[in-house]
């Protein structure tokens, strides 16, 4: 299994760029951009279903996949191990965290996660991720293991129904039932996972598959006659929609996650900012505008600002551009936005109209959309809309004091100040979760990373490892050395924390200097604020203080560097330590105050003017 | 007064406005052209489960284009979700297209096999009615007799409930298949 290591590095080059360059912009499910003439110099060579799956992972331009061996794959980690291959492998230490590694490097680079796991237990560990993935949009190939096709449906030893249980939280999945298929599968599977609205997709892999041999024919194109999505949004309604913006009199840009994965974020900033609209963001959307701006509200929703909620209910005209109208955006949905018509650009036509009807639908990627319809509007006379907006934010601006007590929010702050907002910040579940959105203050498009649909504890340690490993492989394929070496911080609770913690060897294994900040409150906060707010402060099960593990301990324990914080004024010498750490992650456990609770916030099923804005206080300004 | 906004997200909530028939629920048949790999089937069936959409009645088969089975959906919900059903069915990879032939003027047909106890006294009585409804004996044995009928579900519906008077030992239905009468372009030159 030799070729020319220069032949194969030239066709992976090409492969990289190409992938780096992110979505490909041809619409009718054909990707014909492959370089020219186009084949790969490995085509008509015999090989097992090992060496091709591994040679076409690598002619998609994969740097890194995450894994974990078994049975079924054994033949694969076996190649993996002759090979000499363009990417390499990264052995995590649960399949679960396989799968958030690769989200959190496919949201942090937008390129393509990959995954490979065993059968039965690895792929079920897997759905969690993939799941995830799904609800977030966020393209991942996972590979599993398979019994050989005689024993499936035989309840042969770790045999599970993947594609079955998969099959409504993948984007498509294929369970590869003739070798001749595999290299087509393949390259298919990453189209269909990182175009038109990305996400994940699951290959199946019967052992005898990988063990039987054929022709190596890596096709050029990909052809799915069922698969189209459009790019250009529809000319008659950006038309339209030019039109509605120039009527309206208090605009808002109601911006989603999907700009940020199409790459639109700068050129909706400079859009907002020529027209004078204001911008609020959903959690996915963070760090599409940069929250610095005066035009920025921030978040909107449950746990947004309470003047992007009020932005929203006085609007005339939501300009949606790739959110979908999630119920922790919009509340009480009959009372949501209640005198403004809505814009609604998104990728998937199913999202348009889905949960509140949109008055003009845009299908298309908001990165294009947005370059048809800026030529066609004017800046815009925002000026008493801002003045109001002003006002809102002085009425009930996000704060925090500044006290005796460790307090979670000064936390973020402080790192914050620490890294002047350049920084990767990759989010638990839970109240940390939402501080860390608060109170960042974040300035770039993929500097926020963060499991919004699932809501998936235990998602922060493993996703920032995946994307420390993606801006790693990034500055080293960057030849004009123009990547940016960015700290990657990863926010936990301290119950979240422990659901994945086993990775952070995985870190110190490679050197990686991740700063992981642990805000220990001893409790299931996030679970503990709803119980002290709607469930008569029955704390049910959410104490974990006195049986928290010793989380210094446990750090050293995974060869990391551990701290502790218990006061405030020792906040910035602790991340100032942590910084010191430059060859394995840093964790920093901040023992903060329990009772602290995220604050504004609409209670589920209210109407978004109906927030919670301090303990004891439900503000209703109508 | 409400604005058109207004009652939207009312609708959208699942709130009456006022009586409309966009706010009723009406049955719709859909059809499909799709993949026939293994695998499609479950994915149509299971994105149903899935998004809580009705399925009252599904058909499928082979068709003259080699590799593509075509599929014919009864479903039912108000526009905004039978909206909503036809852009999901047109996000799977396996579909090929989707349409709602509902408005459209369009032939349905169901198959129908009834198997009724019948002896010497009542063979003429069976078959004659069978023959009002343009049915056919398929099989006939000294207890029993079975006899196909194709139509419109009211029609077979109507069958059966003749034969009820009788009987009945088995009954089984094929679900409904449907075809626009012309072809959609056609209709848009009109
Ligand atoms: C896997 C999983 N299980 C349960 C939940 C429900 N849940 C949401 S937030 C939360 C509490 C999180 O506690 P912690 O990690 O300490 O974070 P904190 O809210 O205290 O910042 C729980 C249990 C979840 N989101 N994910
Ligand atoms: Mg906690």
């Amino acid at each position: 299994m030799s070729s020319s290591a220069a032949l194969r590095y030239d066709y992976h080059h090409r492969a990289a760029t190409r992938a780096a360059v992110g979505t490909s912009f041809l619409s009718n499910g054909s990707d014909s951009s492959a370089g020219s003439p186009g084949s790969h110099p490995l085509n008509g060579q015999t090989m097992t279903g090992s060496q091709i799956l591994l040679r076409a992972i690598e002619a998609e331009g994969v740097d890194v996949i995450f894994g974990y061996p078994g049975g079924a794959v054994i033949g694969i980690y076996d190649e993996m191990h002759r090979l000499d291959l363009g990417f390499e492998h990264i052995l995590v230490r649960h399949e679960q965290g396989g799968t958030h590694a690769a989200e959190g490097y496919a949201k942090a680079t937008g390129k393509v996660g990959t995954v490979l796991v065993t059968s039965g237990p690895g792929a079920t560990n897997c759905v969690t991720g993939i799941a995830d993935a799904y609800l977030d949009s966020i393209p991942l190939v996972v590979f599993t293991g398979q019994v050989p096709t005689h024993l499936i449906g035989n309840d042969a030893f770790q045999e599970c129904d993947t594609v079955g249980i998969t099959r409504s939280i993948t984007n498509h999945n294929y369970l590869v039932r003739d070798i001749n298929d595999l290299a087509r599968v393949v390259k298919e599977a990453y189209y269909i996972a990182r175009t038109g609205r990305p996400g994940p997709v699951v290959v199946d892999l019967p052992k005898d598959m990988l063990a039987a041999t054929a022709q190596f024919e890596y096709p050029d194109e990909v052809n799915i006659r069922g698969y189209s999505f459009p790019t250009q949004g529809d000319t008659a309604a950006v038309e339209q929609a030019a039109e509605m913006i120039a009527r309206a009199e208090k605009p808002l840009l109601y911006v989603g996650g999907g700009t940020v994965s199409s790459g639109a974020g700068p050129k909706l900033t400079a859009f907002a900012r020529r027209t004078r609209i204001p911008v609020t963001t959903t959690l996915h959307g963070i760090g599409a505008f940069p929250e610095e701006d005066e035009l920025s509200l921030g978040m909107l929703g449950m746990h947004g600002t309470w003047y992007a909620n009020q932005a929203v209910q006085n609007a005339d005209l939501l300009i949606a551009v790739g959110a979908r109208f999630d119920d922790r955006v919009t509340g009480k949905i009959a009372e949501w936005a209640p005198n403004a018509e809505i814009i609604h650009i998104d990728i998937d036509a199913a999202c348009i109209s889905k949960n509140v009807p949109a008055n003009c639908s845009i299908q298309g990627d908001a990165f294009h959309v947005l370059d048809q319809l800026d030529p066609l509007v004017e800046p815009k006379d925002t000026e008493s809309w801002m003045r109001q907006i002003a006002e809102w934010k002085k009425t009930c601006p996000l704060e925090c004091p500044d006290d005796e007590f460790l307090r979670p929010q000064n936390v973020i702050k402080a790192l914050r100040e620490k890294t002047n907002g350049h920084a990767i910040v990759v989010t638990d579940v839970g109240q940390n979760q939402m501080w860390a959105a608060q109170f960042f203050s974040y300035v770039e498009p993929r500097s926020h990373i963060t499991s919004g649909g699932l809501g998936t504890m235990g998602f922060s340690v493993p996703a920032a490892i995946g994307a420390a490993f993606g801006l790693r492989n990034a500055r080293r394929m960057d030849p004009s050395a123009q990547t940016p070496d960015l700290p990657v911080i990863s926010i936990n609770g301290d119950g979240g924390f422990l659901m994945n913690a086993q990775e952070l060897v995985v870190a110190a294994a490679h050197g990686i200097p991740l700063k992981v900040v642990i805000l220990n409150n001893g409790h299931l906060g996030m679970v503990r604020q709803w119980q002290e707010l709607f469930h008569e402060e029955r704390y049910s099960h959410t104490d974990l203080e006195s049986t928290n593990p010793d989380f210094v301990a446990l750090a050293e324990a995974y060869h990391c560097v551990g701290l502790r914080c218990s006061h405030p004024s020792d906040i910035k010498k602790t991340i100032d330590e942590a910084w010191e750490v430059t060859d394995r992650p840093a964790v920093m456990e901040f023992r903060v105050v329990k009772e602290e609770m995220v604050f504004p916030m609409v209670p589920a099923g209210a109407a978004s003017d109906q927030m919670i804005t301090s303990r004891g206080n439900l503000r209703d300004v109508a | 007064m409400l604005t058109d906004q207004q009652i939207f997200r009312r609708r959208a909530a699942g709130q009456p406005v006022f009586e409309d028939e966009r706010e009723k629920n009406h049955q719709h048949m859909i059809t499909l052209r799709l993949e026939n790999t293994i695998g499609a089937l479950n994915r149509v069936i299971n994105m149903f489960s899935q998004r809580g959409f009705n399925l009252t009645s599904v058909s499928v088969g082979e068709t003259n284009e080699p590799g593509i089975s075509r599929m014919t959906l009864v479903t039912t919900g108000t526009d905004r979700i039978i909206a909503q059903v036809v852009k999901q069915l047109d996000n799977l990879i396996d579909t090929l297209s989707v349409d709602d032939v509902t408005e459209a003027p369009h032939v349905q047909r169901e198959l129908c096999l009834v198997k009724v106890a019948a002896d010497a006294s009542n063979r003429s009585v069976l078959t004659g009615i069978s023959d009002i409804f343009r049915g056919r004996v398929v099989n006939i044995t000294t207890e029993t007799m079975t006899f196909e009928v194709s139509g419109p579900p009211a029609k077979i519906n109507g069958f059966i409930g003749m034969m009820d008077e009788y009987t009945i030992l088995e009954v089984a239905r094929s679900g409904r298949i449907a075809m626009r009468r012309k072809m959609e372009f056609e209709e848009d030159a009109e």
